[in-house]
Formats: structure tokens, sequence, C-alpha cells
């Protein structure tokens, strides 16, 4: 077992380090059948997003644009606090708001909740991806695309439960969270933890954040919120990126937050069923026509045929000059 | 005489000798061979983002980035060649009661017994089947592929209905390659047939053999030309 980092909030490490996400650290690889197992284990990483203590600055969205050198288009007011719209292939994380009135006391209530990769433990993407080695998940839980594999075909956004895979118009490329892999592999905590003035963003391995979120779990109830909950969606084998919700018995309300996220049942069929009996399917009748059109009785024109043809139209030439 | 579906405009018999008829045309076989050479491409192309161990197919196309870009603007060539393939051929290939003859009489096709099956216009019913197959799979092609095409399409359609087409589009690709090795495997085992794609004519006696109610429509509705 290899160390992760444990927290984001920490200076970085005054020494070099050497990298620990490399090839041999691959626990999945898209579209690639034998994957020789890791070498080692690095400890399960999350990244726990506390919606209660979210103020809505969008430092984290600053920070991940900052690290990961996007430029998102400036685009204009339309009287909502969502800055972009919506995810993009330049904006990996997003603060969506939602103003929901609580019907039990009819407060209004502000709902922020940062939106990107859940870093799935099953992760639908790399399951739909046709193209080796373009999407990867690591030993530590992060699920990573590997651009210069990607072909740009969409697959991705069809497998993903949480509509996050973004295709660049430019370089056709899937874009997404990377939980910040090139800062973790050097033993530093994501961008936009590290940047939240209230720590609404922690990170740490997954058992931390998760006992961690045991603490904010009770404190919420002990302030009202009697629903207070973690979201780790076990439909998906629970994620990487994991939120405290104070209405965790309805996620939903969080911007469509999915309440039982799974890979779509369509999704399993076509990259189940569909590719290995389609493939056999396939097989089989060109090895079959194959082998009977070599060892099988052709269907040849006899002799008889012909004479019988050129009788029939020396008949009929006939008729046409007696006529 | 009644104007019959069977003859097609073109068909003619060469008095020969030997006997020769023209069965396609030049617009038709040069159609034809478009929509073949579209539809290996896309066979190709569409099998390699399939299943990973084909996904080396996609080399044959410049990577998996051009082969991505390739796909969908073959299949609108496909699409635009097939149907004007399918506009001169169509009347040719409407069903009749002959067709059931046939099917019930499978078994005598499969044998090659074709002395026992009643005489057969310019297409039987398999030949019936392989064209309204096709038709029918590249319809449903091109629309699902039309959602998937994420370049120009991506964002216009609902998800659920992008999942949708993603798995219909894979399992019509399977049905319509099922459906184009019959085509071929029956093309090469009925000896004869190839060169009516190829120079356009088949010798009398195929026609004799396979196709005895067209051969003796057109040489009752004297389409002969005259003898050299």
């Amino acid at each position: 077992m290899m160390d992760s980092p444990r927290t984001a909030v920490s200076n970085p490490p005054v020494q070099p380090m050497e990298t620990n996400l490399t090839p041999r650290d691959l626990v999945r690889r898209s579209a690639t059948a034998e994957l020789p197992p890791p070498e080692r284990q690095l400890t399960p990483v999350a990244k726990l997003i506390d919606v209660s203590k979210c103020i809505g600055c969008k430092a984290c969205q600053s920070a991940c644009v900052e690290w990961n050198d996007t430029h998102p288009e400036i685009e204009e007011n339309v009287g909502v606090y969502d800055n972009p719209h919506d995810l993009t292939e330049n904006m990996f994380t997003l603060m969506r708001f939602t103003e929901w009135i609580n019907p039990e006391n009819d407060n209004l209530e502000w709902l922020i909740r940062k939106d990107g990769c859940m870093h799935c433990a099953d992760p639908g993407c790399l399951k739909a991806c046709p193209a080796p080695g373009a999407i990867v998940q690591y030993s530590n839980g992060i699920v990573d695309f590997i651009h210069e594999n990607c072909i740009g075909c969409g697959y991705c956004v069809k497998g993903c439960p949480f509509n996050i895979p973004r295709i660049s118009k430019v370089d056709h490329r899937a874009y997404k969270c990377t939980l910040c892999s090139d800062r973790v592999a050097v033993g530093q905590g994501p961008a936009c933890a590290k940047a939240c003035p209230t720590q609404a963003i922690v990170f740490g391995t997954k058992e931390d954040m998760k006992s961690h979120a045991e603490e904010r779990i009770t404190d919420l109830k002990s302030r009202g919120y009697e629903n207070a909950g973690l979201y780790d969606p076990p439909g998906v084998g629970g994620t990487h990126v994991m939120y405290v919700l104070h209405h965790a018995d309805k996620p939903h309300i969080y911007a469509n937050l999915p309440d039982d996220p799974k890979i779509s049942g369509i999704v399993q069929a076509w990259k189940g069923v569909t590719k290995y009996v389609g493939l056999a399917a396939m097989g089989v009748a060109a090895a079959g026509a194959v082998l009977h059109g070599i060892f099988g009785k052709a269907n040849k024109v006899q002799p008889e045929d012909e004479e019988n043809a050129e009788k029939l139209v020396d008949a009929a030439e006939g008729r046409k000059e007696d006529a | 005489m009644s104007i019959s579906k069977d003859v097609l405009p073109g068909d003619a018999i060469h008095r020969g000798p030997p006997v020769t008829v023209n069965r396609y045309g030049p617009a038709k076989r040069i159609n034809h061979w478009i929509t073949a050479t579209c539809l290996i491409l896309l066979l190709l192309s569409g099998l390699a983002l399939f299943h990973p161990s084909l996904f080396f197919l996609t080399g044959l196309f410049g990577g998996g980035q051009n082969t991505r870009m390739l796909h969908p603007w073959i299949g609108v060539v496909l699409f635009v060649s097939f149907f004007i393939l399918f506009a001169q051929l169509w009347r040719a290939s409407l069903p009749n009661r002959v067709d059931v003859q046939w099917v019930s009489q499978i078994n005598d096709v499969v044998a090659g017994h074709e002395e026992k099956l009643p005489e057969i216009g310019k297409y039987n019913a398999g030949q019936k089947f392989i064209f309204w197959g096709m038709a029918f799979f590249i319809i449903v092609l091109i629309g699902s592929g039309l959602m998937i095409w994420d370049q120009y399409f991506g964002e216009s359609t609902p998800i659920l209905l992008r999942r949708i087409a993603v798995l219909v589009h894979s399992v019509s690709a399977v049905l319509i390659i099922m459906l184009f090795i019959l085509h071929v495997y029956a093309a090469i085992w009925t000896r004869g047939t190839l060169s009516a794609m190829t120079r356009g004519t088949v010798t009398g006696g195929w026609a004799w053999r396979h196709h005895r109610k067209w051969l003796k429509e057109l040489a009752g509705r004297g389409r002969i030309d005259p003898a050299e």
C-alpha cells in the first residue's frame, strides 16, 4: 500500500517528488481486455463536498480554471447565478444554484451544489469508451481521460450517469474534472479543495472523508436537519467525490442530482450482450458462408438452360419477323 | 400486353449467339458499386468502434479520430446512393403471390432444385428480402446515426434517446452485416450472377434457369436486339 495525500490545505512538499499515478497503477483501462493487475495499491482518495458549508463564492471554479489552464467563454448574464451556464470542455466544475421552498416549513432554501465528475468506482464513461486507454481508473479511485487516446466519439457522454463529459469542438476530445490527478500524484490535494475558503470542499483518503462526513452529519442533525446524510451512491459502486447533503433523502432537489444513479440498462445491453452476441453472430455467418462456398455445391447454369434460352429467343424472333 | 413490374427500362435480350440479357445498365451498376464500397468502409470503420479487438481497423482510416470523423460522412454518401438505386429498382421488388410459393419451397431453393419452383420474374423472394431489408436497415441506421453524430447533433436529442439510438445503431449494424454476407454469398453461390453487376449482362441460360418469367416477358415483348 502506498499512501496518498491526506489533505488539500497543507503546503506542497518542497522536495521534488516522483509521480505516483503511472500506467502500472491502473485498475481499469477502456477497451482493454487483459490489463495486468497493478503492482501496488494506492490509498483510495476522495473529495468531500459539504453543501451546507458552501457560500457559493466560486473560488473552486476559479482555482479549477487556473490550475487546468482552461479558458471558458465569457457569457451573457441571463439573471441566474450559474456561470457559465453549464459544464463545458473548459469548465470542469460548476456551482449549481437552486432556490427550493421546503414544503415542511415554507422556508426558502438556497441550495448550492458544486457539480463535476464524481469519479465512480464503476465508471459508465469507461465502460462505454471504444478507444483503448482513453479512459483509465487508478488504484486510488481517480477516473481520468487520457486525451491523446480519445477519438471524440461521445460514447462516454452516453455512459455517464451524471452528465459530466463534454467534447471539445476545437480538438474533438472529451474533458472533465481529473480530481487534479496531476496534483494528487505528487502529494497535493485538488485545486478546488485548496482554494475553498470555508472548507466546504475537503480532500483526503476515502476512509477519512467518510468519518469526517459522519461528524458533519451529526452536527447537521443536531441543528434540525434530521435527513442529513452522505451521498456516496452504491448504484455506481460508490464515488470518490461525495456530498454531505442536509436533505440526503431527496438528492434531486440539488439541481437534479440523481437519487439512485447507475449505468443505464441500455448502455449495459449495448456494451454487454450486443457486443459479444453481435460479434459472434457476424463471425459465424461469415465463416459459414466461406466454408459452404468452398465445400458446398454451387448452383450452376446447365448447357440445357442455354439451349432452352436459345430456343425461346429463336421462337420470339420468328414471331417478330412473321408479324 | 399489360405493363409488367418485372421488366425494368434497359432490360433487353441480345440475340447472340450466345444469347445474353441486359440486366443492369451503367447508372445502376455505378450506384450499386458506390453503395457497396461505402457499405464495406462503414463496416470496417463501424466494427473498429464496436469491439475493442477490432479497434486496430481504425488504422485503415488514419487513426481513431479520423475514423470517428469519416464514418458518418460515408454513411451519408451510402444513404444517397442507395436511395437512388432504390428508386431505380423498387418496382421490380414489390412482393407477389409467387414469392409466397418460393418461400414455402425454400428447401428446394437451398438444394438447388429450381425445376420444382415456379417461374420467377426479375427478382425472387430472397432478392426482394435483401432489397427491402437493406432499405429498412439503412433508414434505421441513418436515423439513429444522426442522433449519435456528436460533432453536429450531440446536443440535439435527449440523452435517453441517444442511448437508445446507439444501441439500435449497433444492433441494426450487426443485422445489416448479416444481410450483406447473405447477399454476397448468394451472388457467388448462384454462378453467373456477378457479371450482372460487372458487365451488366447475364447469359440466356442464367436468365432461363433463375428468372424464366422475366426472360419470357422480355422475349414476348420483343425486347430483342437485331441478330448480329
